[in-house]
């Protein structure tokens, strides 16, 4: 068996001592049921309140439970209220680009998107809800494998296949991009996902501001990309500062904060 | 995207709904620059009563107008007019000499009044004023629980024809308090809002002297008749002090006009704690035989009235409320298309809402909330998709009355409202309709409508064509179901409907 951490166990310990039985126990009440030293008894405490799991009742001295606990366990945010709560703002993302809107989150080692606007002309569009695509090319996949570690992680199982002549399926280099998306704060696909198809996207905050999903636009390279001049090719920077717009409010109406 | 040197513009929408009042402001191409939104106290005094505290509606009302302004960092002379939309029919009486209310406001989902309308409907029946009012007789409406109000609080019937009480709807109270209270507040309703009191007559828009002495509502406590779209005075302090209160429609024609539904047969079906589909008929209005309500869509200033026929279903989002709320079975209203997604079907159960009895296009005061179908196998998962179910085949009843009022059917449906978020839900309505469901790109259509009649009241927009160049197709659901379990279900559904009528026993 690995090597356990005797500072961690008995923090875990302290925790389910004061989750059972009487709710507030003061120092010395712990320390003896611990049969802890009392100062060391008094380090876990105070490390644990830091990190609000648990608090101390200021007219008694007594510890509790802390409220971040309860945070921990109910911090599940359901898709379909992540949908709801930015309907608003991805309405408003692909009127103001003229191209439609996504929102995306990890699911089974791709993405799943969970929300669909058209892009705001007379053609005929089918809705893409429920659709799956891929981490390694799509702008959705990237901003959540640059932000979320457990898209990471499953990134690194997946074979990086060329979806497209200009997919990336060096480790390597994807990792770089990886970076780079996490330095600017959104990601482009340019084509290597679909041919002649660019993508903007930018990552979504809970209040926690832990990563749970991602917005995007998607249009033809040729509306999305500026045209001659120092930046020709590039994607356009009036697209890129409307996604992340989207995201930012769609990140603050769930709490994340101004950021 | 305004220009450094355009003006900044915005128009101010305040919707007083039923689960909360919410303050948005859009600008010149009817985008939401900001909004705020605050919910109220439900209170449920006795089985069937609904009521809500109009103090703290008007506090909330201050509030979230406060909220949407500080939030966009706008300033008070950028907004250049205020509109009112508002939950309708929910009906208020009030001191005129201190605004202070003699009661709480009896909801429109209250059923109190049952009994008082058999009585009103006499040897006639509920059919007794749909000449003069389009509406059937039902508790639904503010004319009955004008009556009970007077008959029960003591000594208001006195008051009241002494000229110290005022009557309003939602629209009405927050006009008055808007525009000074106490101290010049404007008392004044809508054609649309009064053509949902039961009071108003359909052809001539004016209070029913008849209907008024069966109903025994004296006259001096009603407000003055005003378009849907006029300037009925200036807010007098707050935030927005200075500027004109444009409009004010009911928040399902506000949706209406919203969705530009500005053509005759152009409709639209709104999702929240109920549902109602409006469709436009034009300068005249349409007598339906087949359970539906007549009633008026809107009156720009001075043009011709334009009127609609109505579906209404009482209850809908109130369901997914009830089961977050009341059987705790899901955490927030979006978590019920998760638990519903969990299973294939509806596991053989149906379940018929009809906390309010049956709206259209039954009318049954006597129906009471069934589930049917119950076995073992049924899990909560079922129930969801039976509650998100209920919504979708109470639509298709009302749509089925619509084609049998008008002889056209839909080709497509117009969405809106805050249960458009429920993917699986406009999936069910395009699959039991059989008809493409459309969402636009503003779903907060209400406010959107409020706004964009106060914005041609003061000239802010030309005219309604400047206005339908703005909708946007957000999202479209195309129907996917095999016409023959359309059909079984349809028929199981109907059975679960006919199993709530006669639970009461007064009526049966
Ligand atoms: N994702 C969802 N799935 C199902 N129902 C939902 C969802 N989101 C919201 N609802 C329901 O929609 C209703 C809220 O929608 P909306 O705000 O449009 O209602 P409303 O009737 O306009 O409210 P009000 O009367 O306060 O104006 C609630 O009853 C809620 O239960
Ligand atoms: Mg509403």
């Amino acid at each position: 068996m690995a090597r356990t951490i005797q500072s961690v166990e008995r923090a875990a310990a302290l925790l389910r001592l004061l989750a059972g039985g009487e709710r507030r126990l003061g120092l010395s009440d712990i320390a003896s049921a611990m049969g802890l030293a009392k100062a060391t008894a008094h380090g876990l405490l105070r490390t644990l309140q830091r990190e609000g799991f648990v608090e101390q009742d200021e007219r008694s001295g007594k510890y509790q439970l802390g409220a971040e606990l309860l945070r921990l366990g109910n911090s599940y945010l359901d898709v379909h209220e992540l949908r709801a709560r930015a309907l608003v703002w991805t309405d408003d993302l692909a009127r103001a680009s003229g191209e439609s809107a996504y929102l995306g989150v990890l699911h089974h080692g791709g993405v799943l998107l969970v929300h669909h606007v058209f892009r705001p002309d007379d053609s005929r569009q089918v809705l893409e809800i429920g659709a799956l695509l891929p981490l390694h090319c799509t702008a959705l996949g990237k901003v959540l494998s640059a932000y979320d570690p457990v898209a990471h992680s499953e990134l690194a199982e997946l074979e990086l296949t060329a979806v497209t002549d200009r997919t990336v399926t060096d480790r390597a280099e994807l990792e770089k991009e990886l970076v780079r998306v996490r330095d600017r704060g959104w990601a482009g696909d340019l084509g290597g996902t679909w041919e002649g198809v660019a993508s903007i996207a930018a990552p979504v905050f809970d209040r926690r501001r832990m990563p749970v999903g991602a917005v995007a636009v998607t249009g033809a390279v040729e509306r999305m990309t500026v045209a001659g001049g120092a930046a020709d090719g590039e994607l356009s920077p009036r697209l890129i500062a409307a996604v992340r717009d989207c995201a930012r409010s769609v990140s603050r109406d769930l709490g994340a904060g101004r950021f | 995207m305004n220009a450094p040197d355009t003006p900044r513009e915005f128009i101010a929408a305040i919707d007083q709904g039923t689960t909360s009042s919410r303050c948005i402001v859009f600008d010149r191409d009817g985008r939401i620059v900001a909004v705020d939104q605050k919910e109220h106290r439900q209170i449920f005094p006795r089985p069937g009563w609904v009521e809500h505290d109009a103090t703290e509606i008007w506090r909330n009302v201050q509030e979230v107008t406060a909220g949407a302004l500080a939030k966009s960092g706008i300033t008070s002379d950028e907004v250049k007019a205020i509109g009112i939309t508002n939950q309708r029919e929910t009906t208020l009486l009030w001191e005129k000499a201190t605004g202070r209310p003699v009661h709480n406001a009896l909801v429109w989902q209250d059923t109190r009044t049952d009994q008082l309308c058999r009585e009103l409907g006499r040897d006639t029946g509920q059919e007794r004023f749909r000449r003069a009012t389009g509406l059937p007789l039902a508790s639904y409406f503010s004319g009955p629980k004008v009556r009970w109000l007077l008959d029960n609080v003591p000594g208001l019937r006195e008051r009241a024809e002494r000229g110290e009480i005022l009557f309003g709807t939602m629209d009405s109270w927050v006009i008055w308090n808007l525009t000074g209270g106490p101290d010049g507040g404007q008392h004044v309703t809508d054609v649309t809002n009064a053509s949902r009191t039961m009071l108003m007559n359909l052809h001539t828009m004016e209070w029913d002297r008849e209907i008024l002495a069966a109903m025994d509502v004296p006259a001096a406590v009603l407000p003055r008749i005003g378009s849907s779209a006029e300037i009925y005075g200036t807010a007098a302090d707050g935030p927005l002090a200075g500027t004109p209160v444009a409009s004010a429609l009911g928040d399902q024609q506000a949706a209406l006009f919203g969705q530009t539904c500005y053509a005759v047969g152009e409709g639209k079906s709104t999702y929240g704690t109920g549902t109602f589909l409006l469709m436009n008929t034009g300068e005249q209005p349409v007598s339906s035989y087949h359970g539906l309500l007549t009633t008026v869509g809107y009156r720009i200033g001075g043009q011709r009235p334009v009127y609609a026929l109505e579906g209404a279903i009482a209850v809908t989002g109130a369901l997914v409320q009830w089961m977050r709320d009341q059987m705790g079975l899901i955490s927030t209203a979006a978590e019920i298309e998760t638990l519903a997604l969990s299973v294939e079907d509806n596991g053989g159960a149906y379940f018929v809402p009809a906390f309010s009895g049956l709206f259209a296009p039954y009318w049954r005061s006597d129906a009471r909330g069934v589930i049917a179908g119950l076995t073992r196998y049924v899990t909560k998962a079922h129930l969801a998709r039976a509650v998100l179910e209920a919504t979708a085949w109470q639509t298709r009843e009302i749509v089925d009355a619509m084609r049998k009022d008008s002889g056209t059917g839909l080709t497509a449906l117009k969405v809106d409202g805050g249960m458009t978020a429920n993917n699986l839900l406009m999936q069910n309505i395009a699959d039991f309709l059989d008809v493409p469901v459309v969402r636009p790109m503003v779903s907060e259509t209400t406010c959107l409508g409020a706004a964009y009649a106060a914005g041609l009241a003061t000239g802010f927009w030309a005219g309604t064509e400047e206005l339908r160049a703005n909708w946007r197709r957000a999202a479209e659901w195309t129907p996917r179901m095999d016409p023959a379990l359309r059909d079984r279900e349809y028929r199981q559904w109907l059975k679960a409907v006919q199993r709530t009528m006669g639970w009461l026993d007064e009526e049966s």
